[in-house]
């Protein structure tokens, strides 16, 4: 795979993870991973997909690079914009709601000092409310990288944001490895 | 093969099997056909989108006599034998046509005054057919800043039905694609994400197969109403395309130059760019004629079809 | 004990693993389906059996598989709808977490009655830990003989992948689906034809939901009478039902189909009852598309009979007074809970899930969204409640696939029985369940 435009390349085991998502598909119908690939380049980017890393892809499926950005401008998981270190998605969909969602995601906004949408000056935090996770019997619920977090209350997240802020978390790693 | 029997209003009309009700219903012409905002006859995989083209199967074929559950799109439903079409003659296909002529409305900025589209807009013909008398919505429209998408090419965006047939264009009769559809949902826009022209020889079809105004022609933009110039077919020798154009002219001025539409307001055949945007000279052609409206549009509502020949103006 | 298909062994330690699974008698039917039953036999057997698609919309399972061209020379695909993102739904999960190898025994099955040579399981990407857990028992499967070439010297062979989506509720409508599999935007096809025919690369494609899926083995196993034997006339076999909201023990729970609505929200082998003894307000019963119901009418239909948890028995009455089964998402909501904020935030989902391809949905859902979110503020007027119906009406069956109707449905089905509280809004100026 020849890397004509761009300085990115993946790491070799990301490589090999690539060409052996590659071969799940039949001859020719490559593009089936772009929606993997996606994750994986996200992961390899602090989080996000910039213009740059979204053409690596195109190249590594020799596809065009507006197939690329039509797609991960689609999904809502795919970032076109940069995020803080930990990106925390907070559940707002109706069981969520009525379990109380909006005193999570307020207590997230009041620790933080952000709102919804914005990242903390020093990079580290990000929140974002979501649509319905699909873990609605556990209301209410966040995710965080790859972790589900559920059955919150105001202490559960209290404790969740002592752990991260005193590890450093980061949820960006590969959702494969 | 033995011809399917289809009834579109009471109409009895025969086609060929794997016909859509769409053309069935355009091949018996007049008001039966119903409206299309997204469907291209030229274009591979078109329709379905818009929904304004709904109609009523109320007998689905001559040995299935049910109805079909819900409306269906007619530019993308073939006709079966003995299928019973209702268009016009269903109120519940009036009431739906005039629900989803609002839907694209809502977001869409009554621009008409300025908009170049104005006087050959599909959407201004539909709504003044089917739309309702007044708003009912009192929300923001979205918001876009127009920009050039290449030399030639003006988008507002705010403008776009996101029928997706300038994408069609781009994918079926030119090669690598620079621009699509992004993001979803009402936030879906016409674009090519990162700064970058359309560039290639037959871009320019993009303007005339876009129903509205989002993609106009910039060397024609606000030059005149496309009323007060006058369509003249055209030819000139092309290495290109057919060279079949059609000449939009004020006196001796060939303010534009467009591929030829037909009733449906469709290309006959795409015309390059060279055609359209390089040879506004009347010296460069060979004038057919004057070219006549057929389209049932905005146009034709001063009954400009309706003058005879003499008194048409001339060049 | 009633029977349990897909939670018999849900709790057992280690049920992830090929060895537990298969001490407790996994891959049984794949034995016995590859030995000694044809593809046909086995599709008989399914539609023998009743099952109905468990993903929402309870077409017959068995029907389903019969449309496939088989004909056709081009590669089937088997493909696995793992896309569980309805509101009220979080029963896949269960299944693919704990139990992930019952789910590639149903698409080992599933696969060979259809002729699939690959399959494929979609799940949707934010689940992408339960992704890890399907792919590690994927492998195992693979290393024990029953993927790949030739399973159990059969001659027959599968591949079987898993598939992350992105972020879309709109894949899990199957064509939508195939095309986010091929790497597209999730636009769903404009249908005919279906996938049993033009499905993923053109080629016949059957999607199945997972615990549609999951129930195979069982089928094969015990036979189609024994699953037929249990439920109701036209609701056979089991059910997950995820439970949530207002209830003292939300959860997933198997019921035999047919038991009565009462009983699984009071009993406390169920919902356990109302949380803090408050009352019954209202229910949405098979995720959030489906009419809600206020209390009286999903205990009892407009006849006065108990409502039991069953196709038929929920949609008792039509729209005017009855539901869905839908995907068994039951929403519980006391007294205390504002039916047009719960309504504002499935309009809001509907509005941020619509793919954008069809214009009613697409311009509809947000208008929606932005009318309900005035009138909650307040700051509505009555007759925007009537418009709002309308606007309802004119989604529901003009749209290019069923996210249309689904959005449509929670708001004329609220409007319908809870008029009074969307008034209560507009003549208080705010909502009148703030404190």
């Amino acid at each position: 795979m020849q890397n004509e435009h761009t300085t990115i390349e993946f790491p070799p085991e990301t490589l090999a993870l690539v060409n052996r998502i590659i071969k799940r598909y039949p001859e020719g119908r490559q593009k089936s991973a772009l929606l993997p690939l996606l994750h994986i380049a996200q992961s390899e980017n602090k989080g996000w997909l910039s213009t740059e890393m979204m053409d690596y892809v195109a190249i590594l499926l020799d596809i065009q690079p507006i197939e690329v950005y039509e797609v991960a401008s689609f999904y809502s998981m795919f970032n076109l914009e940069p995020v803080g270190n930990c990106l925390i998605e907070v559940c707002q969909t109706g069981p969520c709601w009525l379990c109380g969602a909006e005193e999570i995601l307020a207590h997230f906004e009041k620790r933080l000092g952000i709102k919804s949408g914005e990242t903390t000056a020093d990079g580290r935090f990000s929140l974002k409310t979501v649509e319905c996770l699909a873990a609605c019997g556990n209301a209410p619920v966040i995710q965080v990288g790859t972790d589900y977090h559920e059955n919150l209350n105001i202490q559960k997240v209290d404790e969740l944001l002592d752990t991260w802020q005193a590890e450093n978390k980061n949820s960006h790693s590969n959702p494969y490895l | 093969m033995s011809l399917y029997k289809v009834s579109i209003d009471n109409i009895e009309v025969e086609v060929e099997p794997g016909t859509t009700i769409m053309n069935a219903a355009r091949k018996i012409g007049g008001n039966v056909v119903p409206p299309a905002m997204c469907y291209y006859s030229k274009l591979e995989g078109s329709g379905g989108k818009c929904r304004t083209c709904l109609v009523k199967v109320a007998q689905t074929s001559a040995v299935d006599t049910r109805p079909m559950p819900k409306l269906v799109a007619s530019c993308r439903t073939m006709v079966q034998d003995g299928m019973v079409v209702q268009n016009i003659t269903s109120p519940e296909v009036l009431d739906a046509r005039k629900a989803i002529t609002e839907f694209l409305l809502i977001n869409h900025p009554l621009d008409c005054p300025v908009c170049d589209q104005a006087g050959e807009c599909d959407l201004q013909d539909l709504s003044y057919e089917h739309g309702l008398e007044e708003t009912r919505t009192t929300e923001d429209r979205r918001t876009f800043e127009p920009i050039d998408i290449g030399e030639y090419i003006k988008l507002n965006m705010n403008r776009c039905i996101l029928c997706y047939r300038c994408v069609m264009v781009a994918d079926q009769i030119t090669d690598k694609r620079v621009h699509g559809i992004l993001n979803r949902g009402d936030h879906s826009e016409i674009s090519t994400y990162i700064k970058q022209a359309v560039d290639n020889d037959f871009s320019g079809n993009m303007i005339d197969v876009c129903p509205v105004g989002a993609l106009t022609d910039k060397t024609f933009r606000f030059k005149s109403r496309v009323w007060f110039t006058n369509p003249f077919d055209a030819h000139r020798d092309c290495p290109h395309c057919s060279g079949k154009t059609v000449l939009w002219m004020k006196g001796k001025e060939v303010l534009r130059v467009t591929g030829r539409k037909d009733k449906y307001g469709e290309l006959e055949e795409f015309i390059c760019n060279d055609c359209r945007f390089h040879h506004k000279e009347v010296t460069e052609w060979v004038v057919e004629g004057p070219r006549k409206i057929e389209r049932h549009s905005v146009i034709s509502q001063n009954h400009y079809e309706n003058l005879s020949d003499d008194k048409k103006l001339k060049p | 004990m009633a029977t349990k298909i897909l939670l018999e062994n849900i709790e057992a330690p280690g049920l992830a693993t090929f060895d537990c699974y298969r001490k407790l008698g996994g891959y049984a039917s794949v034995e016995k389906a590859l030995k000694s039953l044809s593809p046909d036999s086995i599709t008989q057997e399914v539609l023998k059996s009743g099952l109905r698609g468990r993903g929402g919309a309870g077409f017959p399972t068995g029907m389903k598989w019969n449309f496939i061209d088989k004909k056709s020379d081009k590669p089937h695909y088997f493909i696995c709808n793992f896309d569980e993102s309805e509101p009220g739904t979080f029963k896949d999960r269960h299944i693919g977490q704990l139990n992930p190898h019952q789910l590639i025994e149903g698409m080992i099955l599933g696969s060979y009655a259809l002729g699939a040579r690959s399959a494929y399981i979609y799940i949707r990407g934010e689940l992408f830990y339960v992704l890890n857990i399907i792919e590690k028992a994927i492998d195992e499967a693979y290393q024990k003989g029953f993927l790949g070439e030739n399973i159990m010297g059969s001659g027959y062979s599968l591949d079987l992948y898993c598939q992350p989506g992105g972020g879309a509720y709109i894949c899990g409508e199957e064509t939508a689906l195939i095309e986010s599999l091929e790497g597209k935007r999730g636009n769903p096809r404009i249908k005919p034809p279906f996938p049993a025919l033009v499905g993923l690369y053109n080629c016949p494609t059957v999607v199945n939901n997972v615990e549609t899926i999951a129930n195979l083995p069982w089928i094969i196993n015990h036979g189609a009478d024994a699953y037929a034997a249990l439920g109701t006339l036209k609701s056979k076999g089991t059910k997950l039902i995820s439970a949530c909201g207002h209830i003292n023990k939300p959860g997933i729970y198997e019921i035999e189909l047919g038991l009565p609505v009462e009983e699984f929200i009071y009993s406390d082998e169920y919902c356990g009852g109302i949380r803090n003894g408050n009352q019954l307000k209202a229910v949405v019963a098979g995720g959030s598309s489906v009419p809600i119901l206020p209390a009286e009418l999903i205990l009892k239909t407009a006849k006065g009979e108990p409502r039991l948890l069953s196709y038929e028995s929920l949609e008792e009455g039509g729209f005017q007074t009855g539901t869905m089964l839908g995907s068994g998402g039951f929403i519980v909501m006391d007294h205390t809970a504002c039916i047009v904020k719960n309504l504002l935030t499935f309009a809001r989902f509907y509005h941020h899930e619509s793919c954008g391809q069809c214009s009613p949905c697409r311009e509809g859902t947000g208008w929606m969204e932005k009318i309900l979110r005035r009138i909650e503020a307040g700051k509505g007027s009555m007759k925007e409640i009537d418009l709002l119906a309308d606007i309802a009406k004119h989604i529901d069956g003009t749209t290019i696939c069923p996210l249309g109707d689904a959005a449509a449905w929670p708001v004329s089905s609220a409007i319908r029985h809870f008029r009074s509280e969307f008034e209560e809004h507009i003549i208080q100026q705010k909502c009148p369940f703030t404190k």
